[in-house]
């Protein structure tokens, strides 16, 4: 297993999976708000067409958890609305 | 043919050598495409936003040395036909030893231009350097463009809610990560593609309470004619129909899911039976717990890429628009050939033929010595009417438009509802999707109307009295980049 952090805290997964995956196996089904409703989103399409997976990824928001493979050490932050605001 | 250095190839940016073709997708169609014309004499590059190969029929895990890794072994009992994708994998491989062939592994194309000098395919490789998007140039006398297709969706009141995925979406999870979404999960929608993916769960230790299909399988004695011409496929759908009955998963017909409720996340779905003129049966709605569902309505070419260059598309049997080719995959535009689902949907085999076809024209095409397959040529005929027969048995029922409600979110990007499509429709004379995205901007967020379009298409046209036709909507950029990238394009393709 590795071992990557979500808003700081650690979370398991099996290398080869998608950040999308490691985030579902651990029960987590979302990780960002929508910028007008402010609603909860996670995975929808699973291959990166519909953007509603996007997170931040070692400080790069926006990315499509779908896709992005999972590495060790890397550092996922939860996004509201642009995912800009945090910066 | 241009002449190719291996050692010309500068990894910052452009590739002054050329390739004698382009592949741009590495799934079932691609894949076939690549390693027949590398066969042929080709010298190929072969593009894929993936980390590996295998596109959505052959989805696997990223490639990963790490002895605890979910890997290919992990993820073989939810495949089919591995020992196609390995065949052709190797070959690939082979060519790429060779320097025959350039593998572009997690390289997203985001367009591309053709003229008489051959084709720019301009990528941004994302693999490379997680978070640093790598500006690509690829430029070839040639281009095979094989990107599949995606789940077709129609809105329902709570498609948003975090656990509810496409049917697909599901199906990928499980093949790529060996993640069932939840241990609880309902299927639903219309077409055969619910069964391996109810069977895939199952497997995964899911429980499956039920697989909700919209039509009923009598629409298929129909269309017997075509089946029957497929043995493949009605093996196949048997296999998936018995691990369904070993699993106890009830198949329920002529029935949806018509709801999903929660509120942070998905907690059951309301499902209903369908009369027999496609509308919801209100007197048999119930609900049932779930943590996870996956909604499919068939599928629905990619066509941002055959687009943007040019190719002419008509109006498939079954409400999607797909790019129009010749018997030998050559699409209207010179150079340019289409292989698999962008030709419009017809399953894994249909694909590698119609790869392994377009590998074959752009060797002739070049001047190489490459005879027609008839045989290719035979399963491609046969499986295009299976394809057919499958669109008419498996139409998506009027049903969908009952339940929708004027808070149900239609554009999931710009938070678009129902209420505010019907305003503009009825309102403001808009007659399709292009007509109330100026209205609203439903269809202009991040997915640029992927997801919603068919919808918003489909409302559009029962508000204005008219029939559905699919309107071709040019997607300029069919892999969104960061604000960086875009400005470092600057002249554009020059030629
Ligand atoms: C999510 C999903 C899951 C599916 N699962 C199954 C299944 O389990 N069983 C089944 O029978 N059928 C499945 N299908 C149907 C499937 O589409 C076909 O059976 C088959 O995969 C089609 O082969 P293809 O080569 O035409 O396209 P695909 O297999 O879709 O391959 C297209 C490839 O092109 C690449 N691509 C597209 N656009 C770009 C771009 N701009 N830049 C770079 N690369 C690009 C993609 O990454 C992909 O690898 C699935 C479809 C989807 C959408
Ligand atoms: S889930 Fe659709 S883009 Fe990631």
């Amino acid at each position: 297993m590795s071992r990557l952090t979500v808003d700081g805290e650690p979370l398991e997964f099996r290398p080869g999976q998608t950040v999308g995956a490691a985030l579902m196996a651990a029960g987590i089904l979302s990780w960002r708000r929508t910028t007008h409703r402010g609603a909860p989103r996670g995975l929808f399409c699973g291959i990166g067409v519909c953007f509603d997976c996007l997170v931040t990824v070692d400080d790069v928001p926006n990315q499509r958890a779908c896709l992005t493979p999972a590495r060790e050490g890397m550092r996922i932050r939860t996004q509201e609305g642009t995912g800009h605001d945090q910066l | 043919m241009t002449s190719y250095d291996p050692t010309g190839y500068d990894p910052a940016g452009n590739d002054p050598a050329g390739y004698d073709l382009a592949v741009i997708g590495g799934g079932p169609a691609g894949m076939a495409a690549a390693a027949t014309a590398t066969r042929g004499g080709l010298r190929v590059a072969l593009i894929d936003a993936g980390p590996g190969l295998g596109g959505q029929f052959w989805r696997q895990p990223a490639p990963n040395e790490d002895a605890t890794a979910f890997g290919e072994a992990d993820a073989a009992g939810y495949h089919h036909d591995l020992a196609t994708f390995r065949r052709l994998r190797g070959e690939i491989f082979r060519a790429r030893a060779d320097a025959r062939l350039e593998l572009f592994s997690g390289h997203h194309v985001w367009t591309a231009a053709c003229g008489p000098g051959g084709v720019r395919i301009r990528a941004v490789d994302k693999l490379s350097e997680p978070g640093r998007d790598i500006e690509r140039i690829v430029s070839a006398d040639a281009v095979v463009l094989a990107p599949g297709a995606y789940d077709r969706q129609v809105p329902f009141p709570g498609w948003d809610l975090p656990g509810v995925m496409t049917a697909g979406g599901l199906q990928a999870l499980l093949k790529a990560g060996g993640v069932a979404a939840g241990p609880r999960v309902a299927v639903g929608g219309t077409g055969p593609f619910l069964l391996p993916v109810a069977a895939g769960l199952a497997m995964a230790g899911s429980h499956v309470v039920g697989v909700f299909e919209a039509s009923a399988t009598t629409a298929w004695t129909r269309h017997a004619g075509a089946a029957l011409a497929n043995p493949g496929n009605l093996a196949e759908g048997a296999g998936y129909a018995a691990a369904l009955a070993r699993y106890r998963v009830p198949y329920r017909q002529r029935s949806m899911i018509v709801a999903a409720h929660g509120t942070e996340h998905v907690e059951s779905v309301s499902v209903a039976g369908l009369r027999p003129d496609g509308h919801v049966d209100t007197a048999s709605v119930r609900t049932i717990d779930v943590d996870a569902v996956g909604v499919g309505w068939g599928f629905t070419p990619s066509l941002e890429l055959p687009m943007t260059l040019g190719c002419e598309v008509s109006d498939g049997d079954d409400g999607s628009l797909a790019v129009v080719v010749d018997a030998d995959q050559r699409s209207s535009v010179a150079g340019v050939y289409v292989a698999g689902e962008a030709c419009g949907i017809g399953g894994a085999a249909l694909a590698v033929a119609e790869g392994e076809t377009a590998g074959r024209t752009a060797c002739r095409d070049a001047g190489l010595e490459a005879d027609p397959s008839p045989a290719a040529a035979r399963t491609i005929r046969r499986r295009r009417r299976f394809a057919r027969a499958m669109a008419v048995a498996h139409p998506v029922p009027p049903a969908w438009q009952d339940v929708l409600e004027p808070s149900t979110i239609v554009c999931r990007c710009e938070e678009v509802d129902a209420e505010a499509v019907d305003d503009a429709c009825r309102n403001h004379g808009a007659t399709d999707a292009r007509g109330v995205k100026e209205l609203n901007r439903a269809g202009m967020g991040w997915c640029q109307g992927r997801t919603c379009g068919y919808a918003v298409d489909c409302l559009a046209a029962r508000a204005a009295g008219i029939p559905m036709t699919p309107q071709p909507a040019p997607r300029p950029v069919a892999a969104p980049l960061t604000l960086g990238a875009l400005a470092a394009d600057d002249a554009g393709p020059d030629h």
